[in-house]
C-alpha cells in the first residue's frame, strides 16, 4: 500500500549510486566515532535520513531496529561493570560495580549501533534491491559479486517456499518434530533435500541462462545522471557527516 | 527451395550414470509440420530428449542436427541456443532476475542489442502476452501462471525460429491456457511442446509423438 507513496520520496527519487555512496560512507562514519556526544548527533542525522524516505511505520520500523539491534542487551549485560570494564566506580548493584568508562562504552556503542542500523533501514526501505545493485554497479563494484547479491535475493524466497512445502508435506503426514532418533533424521533428510536440490537447481539455472546467450555477463543497469534533488541529498550528508566529525574532537 | 529440416535426431542413446537407458535409439525429424507435440508417461524422458536437443546433456551416442547444422560439441550448440527458444518445466529455474523487464532483456542484450533495444524488445514482448504494465515488476511477486508466461516471454525476446517448450500450460488457468494458445496461433513457429494436455495439444499441433520405453512412435 505504501510503496506507492515511498517512491515519490526524497530519498526513492535520489541516485542509487549516491544511495549507495551514502549508505557506505555514513555507516563508516559513524562506525568510526569515539565520543558519545558525536553518536548522539549521528543518531539525530540518520533520524533525519529516515525522516525522507517516505510514509513510516513507526512501530513495525522500530520493532525491526530494536530487533536487530538485540544483540545490545549483552553489552549491557556485561560492559558497564568493573568486571569487564575497570574504572571510576560511580555506582554499586548488589555485589557488581558500574564504572563510568563502563557506563559511557555502552552508551556509546548503542548509540552507533542505532544510527548506523536506522540509516541502512532508510535508505534500503526507500529503494529495491535491484536499484541497489544498480547503483553499486554505477560505482564500478565488480560484476560478479553483484551476480551472487542479486541471485541470492531473487532465490532466498525460492528456497523458502521449497522448505516451507517440504515441511508441510513432512506435517501433513503426522511428523511431529521430538528429539528423538527418528525426527533427527528426518530433519537430516529435509536439509540433505534442500542442499541437493539447491544445487540441481543451481545447474537448471544455468541451464536457462546458457540457453539465452549467457556469455558472462548481467547486464546490470548502471546509466544515471546526477539531478537538482542529488545535490540537495549530498549537502545535507556533507552537513552532517561534517557536523559529527568536528563534534567528534 | 529445398525443404530444411529444422530438427534432426539420429539414433539417440541416452542414460543417466548408472541408469538404465532413458532414450535408446531415438530418430526424429521436424520439417514443415509446424508445431508437434511430445507425450509420454511420467519419468519417460520427455525433459531428458528437449535438453538433448538444446545441447544442455551429451548423448551417448546418435546425431542431432539444428537447421542443418550438425552439433557435435558444445562450440555447435552455442549459436543455435538462442534460435531455439526453450521454456523449461519449472518457470522459477528460467526467471532469476528481480525483476521482469531486467529478465526479458536479458536475451536480447547478450545478442548484442543496446539497452534501449532491449528495453523496447521487452516491452512489445510483454504486450503481446497481455502483460504491458508486469516490466518493472519483481518477479518472486508474481503467480505460478504469470511466471509462466514470462517464461515463455523471455523466449520470444530471443525471437526464436523454433520453440522448445516443456508442459507450458502447467500451472495455467483456463483463461491463461486460451491466451497461451492464441500466442502460439498467432507465432506460427515451429517446435515442439511436451504437454500431458491433450486438448491442449489437439488445438496447437497436428502430429504428436509419443515416447515410449526409449523410443519415439508417432501417436
Ligand atoms: N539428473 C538426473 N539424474 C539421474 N536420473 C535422472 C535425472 N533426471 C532425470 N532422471 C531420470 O530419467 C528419467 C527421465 O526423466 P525426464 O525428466 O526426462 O522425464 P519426463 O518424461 O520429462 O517426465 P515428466 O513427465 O514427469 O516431466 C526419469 O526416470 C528420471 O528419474
Ligand atoms: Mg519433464
Amino acid at each position: 500500500m505504501t510503496r506507492a507513496a515511498r517512491s515519490a520520496s526524497f530519498l526513492a527519487r535520489s541516485d542509487p549510486r549516491l544511495k549507495v555512496l551514502i549508505l557506505v560512507l555514513w555507516s563508516f562514519l559513524l562506525a568510526l566515532l569515539e565520543t558519545p556526544k558525536a553518536a548522539l548527533v549521528g543518531l539525530g542525522g540518520s533520524s533525519l535520513i529516515y525522516a525522507l524516505s517516505g510514509p513510516k511505520q513507526f512501530f513495525k520500523d522500530l520493532t525491526k531496529l530494536l530487533a536487530i539491534n538485540a544483540f545490545l542487551l549483552f553489552i549491557w549485560l556485561l560492559l558497564p561493570f568493573s568486571f569487564s570494564t575497570p574504572g571510576t566506580a560511580i555506582q554499586r548493584l548488589g555485589p557488581l560495580v558500574v564504572t563510568q568508562e563502563g557506563l559511557d562504552l555502552s552508551i556509546l556503542l548503542s548509540l552507533k549501533a542505532l544510527a548506523i542500523t536506522l540509516g541502512a533501514m532508510a535508505i534500503t526501505r526507500a529503494s529495491s534491491v535491484f536499484e541497489l545493485l544498480a547503483g553499486a554497479k554505477g560505482l564500478g563494484a565488480p560484476e560478479k559479486l553483484l551476480a551472487i547479491f542479486q541471485l541470492m535475493t531473487r532465490y532466498i524466497s525460492v528456497i523458502g517456499q521449497q522448505y516451507a512445502r517440504l515441511r508441510q508435506a513432512m506435517r501433513v503426514r503426522g511428523f511431529q518434530g521430538r528429539s528423538d532418533l527418528r525426527s533427527l533424521r528426518a530433519y537430516a533428510n529435509l536439509a540433505g533435500y534442500m542442499l541437493v536440490g539447491g544445487l540441481d537447481r543451481a545447474e537448471r539455472i544455468h541451464a536457462a541462462m546458457i540457453c539465452r546467450g549467457y556469455n558472462g555477463r548481467f547486464w546490470f543497469r548502471g546509466d544515471f545522471k546526477i539531478k537538482p534533488l542529488d545535490l540537495g541529498f549530498v549537502c545535507l550528508i556533507l552537513a552532517l557527516g561534517l557536523g559529527v566529525t568536528f563534534l567528534d574532537d | 527451395m529445398t525443404i530444411e529440416s529444422l530438427i534432426k535426431l539420429k539414433g539417440l542413446v541416452y542414460s543417466y550414470p548408472g541408469r538404465a537407458a532413458v532414450l535408446n535409439g531415438v530418430d526424429f525429424e521436424l520439417g514443415s509440420e509446424g508445431l508437434v507435440g511430445l507425450i509420454g508417461p511420467n519419468g519417460c524422458g520427455k525433459t531428458t530428449l528437449l535438453k538433448i536437443i538444446m545441447g544442455l546433456l551429451k548423448p551417448q551416442a546418435g546425431l542431432v542436427t539444428i537447421l542443418g547444422q550438425d552439433c557435435l560439441e558444445e562450440k555447435h550448440f552455442r549459436p543455435l541456443r538462442p534460435k531455439m527458444g526453450f521454456v523449461f518445466q519449472d518457470a522459477n529455474d528460467q526467471l532469476f532476475c528481480p525483476t521482469v523487464a531486467d529478465d526479458l532483456a536479458f536475451g536480447p542484450l547478450n545478442l548484442g542489442a543496446s539497452r534501449q533495444e532491449a528495453d523496447r524488445i521487452a516491452q512489445e514482448v510483454l504486450d503481446k502476452l497481455g502483460l504491458s504494465d508486469f516490466g518493472p515488476r519483481v518477479t518472486y511477486d508474481l503467480s505460478g501462471g504469470e511466471k509462466k508466461l514470462v517464461a515463455l516471454g523471455t523466449a520470444l525476446a530471443l525471437n526464436p525460429r523454433l520453440l522448445i517448450l516443456d508442459e507450458p500450460t502447467n500451472f495455467l488457468d483456463l483463461e491463461a491456457v486460451a491466451r497461451l494458445e492464441a500466442i502460439l496461433l498467432e507465432l506460427r513457429l515451429p517446435g515442439i511442446i511436451v504437454s500431458h494436455d491433450r486438448g491442449f495439444l489437439a488445438k496447437m499441433t497436428q502430429k504428436s509423438y509419443c515416447l515410449e520405453k526409449g523410443r519415439l512412435t508417432e501417436a
